[in-house]
């Protein structure tokens, strides 16, 4: 692994009383493409404002490529491209205004400016609508302008907040695709918050945050990997009996998810049975599979991805 | 670095001026609301008016050229917040520039957009019948050039701050509107009563307004007799200018989470 292009540590902030990031450190390396997984409310947007140099850092340290955000803001910005969740575009103005528009900002013009946004309109398949008005564009196209406004000044770092929002699966996978590139070309670093599990599934690493906590920090694999065995999701109407009487059994962990007792086990499909035979009449349904991220998730805050 | 900040402001300034001119509404609100207080009033007021040389339409026009300069810069300046409510402002927020670049290129468009707009109506004042000379008209420029710059400072200033644009309008009635109304723009400030006359001459858009009448009735002293002398409105129509600047700078400087999208 090269070295490090983004150093976090002991990251902390609140909006008045409410914590939002509550100590987190990772660090991201040249050309890794970097997931930060969790959901709604877990503190991913303050820390993609925080990183964007939105909001200012509270407490703890955050560099980028070198710069303290703190005290090098113009040499950060310098270095980071940034694709927001929300629109950032025009809509009054054309698809090209727009990135020239942009370009301006970054000090490019002239031949250049020409240049870099012919190719950007290229990469990603806009050529044909250059001179559209954004606001007659669909969401799919509208997300391709927003990331060939994120890449014009060709920044090394790309920090993306839920790219994939309002996206179609098939507009989704040519999103990644066009990151992979990107890292493949130019060795640009990426990192990419999102609650998607199959978005999470293509980082090369990927830190698990919720309630303002890294939880778990690995790649997708050895995530998984953590998880001994599969896994089996037992739906009951007793799931809190449930739980107690495997837990006194089997001498193993559960945990009551959502109307479900949840488990792992590396003979997970012998214990099916066993646990099916044991409480015929307490079990709706019984499900056996191999550990998701989900799992990992799970396992790691005690709730799911989407409960509140 | 100089020359990147300038290359910013012009492109921001630009899209300001393309915005608008996409908008016709726009155009409409900033100056037809103006003209059609004009002939109202105009028509309304000069039976009873009785003043020095000129008759109530024509003073009544130089307040609606300021008129004209406010309303484009309160338009214009509301447009802040409408760039924070769709996204814009984040994407200019985190890009490598100064704050003062992103003021000065808002500044920038909505002056250019006022002063344009002032000008069309100017030129029609010698048709109109007035004493207005066009060598009057060409040195007015300057002069609202600066009370535009003024104006959209103050307006930025405000507008910076706020997630809604019903704050503004609560802020333009009554706040806006009245240092207007007080500015001479609407009556002489000859023969008020005492505390108003305090009023207006605290005003810094009473120096502005006065600073346009000077420009435009150069070499009609009868027409300026009353006002204060064209130095002391230069001086603070520029106090004015420089001050909303700083205040607008200042304000776009702090990074909160009151300021985000």
């Amino acid at each position: 692994m090269t070295a490090a292009t983004v150093r976090v540590r002991d990251l902390r902030y609140s909006y008045g009383d409410r914590v939002a990031l509550d100590g987190v450190s990772f660090e991201v390396a040249e050309g890794e493409i970097f997931g930060v997984l969790g959901p709604n409310g877990g503190g991913k947007t303050t820390m993609f404002r925080i990183l964007s140099t939105l909001l200012p850092v509270a407490a703890g340290r955050v560099e980028i490529a070198g710069a303290d955000v703190a005290t090098d803001l113009a040499g950060v910005r310098r270095t980071i491209g940034v694709v927001f969740q929300s629109p950032s575009l025009d809509i009054k103005l054309t698809v090209r205004e727009n990135l020239i528009c942009h370009g301006h900002l970054y000090g490019l013009s002239g031949a250049e400016l020409e240049r870099r946004t012919g190719a950007g309109l290229a990469a990603l398949g806009l050529c044909d609508r250059s001179a559209s008005y954004v606001e007659e564009l669909s969401g799919g196209l509208k997300r391709r302008v927003e990331l060939a406004k994120g890449l014009l000044s060709e920044p090394r770092i790309l920090i993306l907040d839920e790219p994939s929002t309002g996206l179609d699966p098939g507009a989704r996978r040519d999103l990644w695709d066009y990151l992979l590139e990107l890292r493949r070309e130019r060795g640009t670093t990426v990192l990419v918050t999102t609650h998607l599990m199959d978005e999470a599934e293509r980082c090369d690493r990927l830190a698990i945050l919720d309630r303002g906590r890294i939880v778990a920090i690995d790649a997708p694999d050895a995530l998984r990997r953590k998880i001994g065995g599969d896994v089996l999701t037992i739906r009951s109407t007793n799931t809190g009996i449930l739980q107690g009487e495997i837990e006194k059994r089997w001498g193993i962990r559960a945990t009551c998810v959502d109307g479900c007792v949840r488990l792992e086990h590396p003979d997970a499909r012998g214990l099916l049975r066993e646990i099916y035979e044991a409480f015929p009449s307490d079990i709706d349904s019984i499900q056996l599979a191999r550990p998701t991220l989900e799992d990992v998730f799970i396992r790691e805050t005690g709730h799911q991805l989407w409960s509140e | 670095m100089a020359s990147s900040m300038m290359l910013a402001s012009y492109a921001l300034a630009r899209r300001e001026v393309v915005r608008f001119l996409r908008q016709r509404n726009r155009v409409f609100g900033a100056l037809a609301q103006p003209v059609l207080f004009w002939v109202i009033f105009g028509a309304g007021l000069s039976p009873s008016f009785r003043t020095g040389s000129v008759g109530y339409n024509e003073y009544f026009f130089p307040g609606i050229i300021v008129l004209i300069l406010l309303f484009t810069a309160i338009f214009s300046t509301i447009s802040i917040i409408d760039d924070r409510n769709s996204g814009f402002l984040q994407g200019v927020l985190v890009a490598p520039i100064p704050r003062s670049a992103i003021i000065l290129g808002k500044v920038g468009g909505t002056t250019v957009l006022a002063v344009g707009q002032a000008l069309l109506v100017s030129i029609a004042a010698p048709m109109l019948g007035m004493s207005i000379a066009p060598a009057g008209i060409l040195l007015s420029i300057p002069v609202l050039v600066l009370v535009s710059i003024a104006l959209a400072g103050l307006g930025i200033w405000i507008a910076w701050r706020m997630d809604s644009t019903q704050g503004f309008h609560a802020i333009m009635t009554s706040g806006l509107m009245p240092m207007w109304l007080l500015s001479g723009a609407f009556f002489p400030p000859g023969g008020v009563p005492r505390w108003l006359a305090v009023v207006i001459a605290c005003n810094p858009l009473t120096y502005g307004v006065a600073l346009l009448r000077h420009a435009l009735y150069l070499g009609n002293p009868a027409a300026t007799a009353s006002l204060p002398s064209p130095a002391l409105c230069l001086a603070a129509t520029l106090a004015f200018a420089c001050a909303t600047l700083v205040g607008a700078s200042a304000a776009a400087r702090a990074r909160t989470a009151g300021a985000l999208p």
